[in-house]
């Protein structure tokens, strides 16, 4: 089957957990005909779980009445995900480096950081009248981030 | 996430398969180290050899764990991490601080 040049799908589910394993299993799909390498699809679904699970948890509180709604812009040469909450906002400059000596224990605060390392590019843009809409983008064919920078690290142990 | 308990040479041994993220997999590697630390274990060791996937709230379940673990003066330890696992572990450095092994004749020699 072959892909269409630009497809652009969109989701809108409620502030569960359980629905992100939905939203990832429809990513597999519209990936599937793009022949996207195996490798590059895990790392990808690695950095949206971590967007839908900050939606749903910081974004949403949980709320089961509020949604996230999430766009998927598809085309032979990349992907751009948005997912968009209800919630307040926040400040991303304020999240602290999970890699500072003081974080490196903390069990929270690395889902930002694993979604700009696992992806090309991650925007966010805050509504005016609340809401946060987090997008990533991931051009096929380009570096493996995940499993690059696994190798190099693993090269410096 | 499918979680077998059992004991090796003074470990506690937890046998996990799955995926360790968040609503499922971090509640039940939680309850589990949490029930086997309530029944004496001081040692625990994590065979993470059928783990398929983890994310950011896996990752501070393992941290959690480790805490619980050693501030009761005892010793968390992980073996036969798969390479994407392993790879979540790396990027933020927790390889520097979690005790990993590579399988788990290594992981149990070292808390005996």
């Amino acid at each position: 089957m072959s892909a269409p040049s630009r497809q652009t799908i969109r989701l809108s589910v409620g502030s569960r957990y359980e629905n992100i394993e939905l939203v990832l299993a429809v990513v597999d799909e519209v990936l599937e005909p793009l022949d996207v390498d195996e490798e590059s699809g895990y790392w990808m679904g690695i950095a949206l779980r971590e967007a839908l699970t900050n939606a749903i948890k910081h974004g949403n509180a949980q709320d089961p009445q509020k949604k996230v709604e999430v766009a998927l812009e598809v085309s032979a040469d990349g992907i751009e995900v948005t997912v968009e909450d209800e919630g307040s906002g926040f400040d991303p400059a304020a999240v602290g480096d999970p890699l500072a000596p003081d974080n490196l224990l903390k069990t929270q605060g690395r889902g930002i950081f694993y979604m700009r390392k696992f992806m090309d590019k991650i925007e966010y843009d805050f509504g005016a009248e609340g809401g946060t809409k987090v997008r990533l983008h991931k051009k096929f064919g380009g570096p493996r981030a995940g499993a690059e920078e696994t190798r190099e690290e693993r090269n410096e142990d | 996430m499918k979680i077998d308990k059992r004991q090796r040479d003074g470990a506690t041994i937890l046998d996990l398969q799955g995926k360790i993220t968040i609503g499922e997999g971090d509640v039940a590697l939680r309850e589990a180290v949490h029930e086997a630390v309530g029944a004496g274990a001081v040692n625990i060791l994590l065979n993470m050899g059928r783990v398929r996937t983890i994310d950011s709230s896996g990752v501070g379940e393992l941290i959690a764990a480790y805490t619980t673990v050693t501030n009761r003066g005892g010793k968390l330890g992980l073996f036969a991490l798969p390479r994407r696992v392993l790879g979540v572990l790396q990027i933020t450095q927790l390889v520097t601080v979690l005790d990993i092994m590579q399988d788990e004749d290594e992981a149990v020699a070292s808390v005996s």
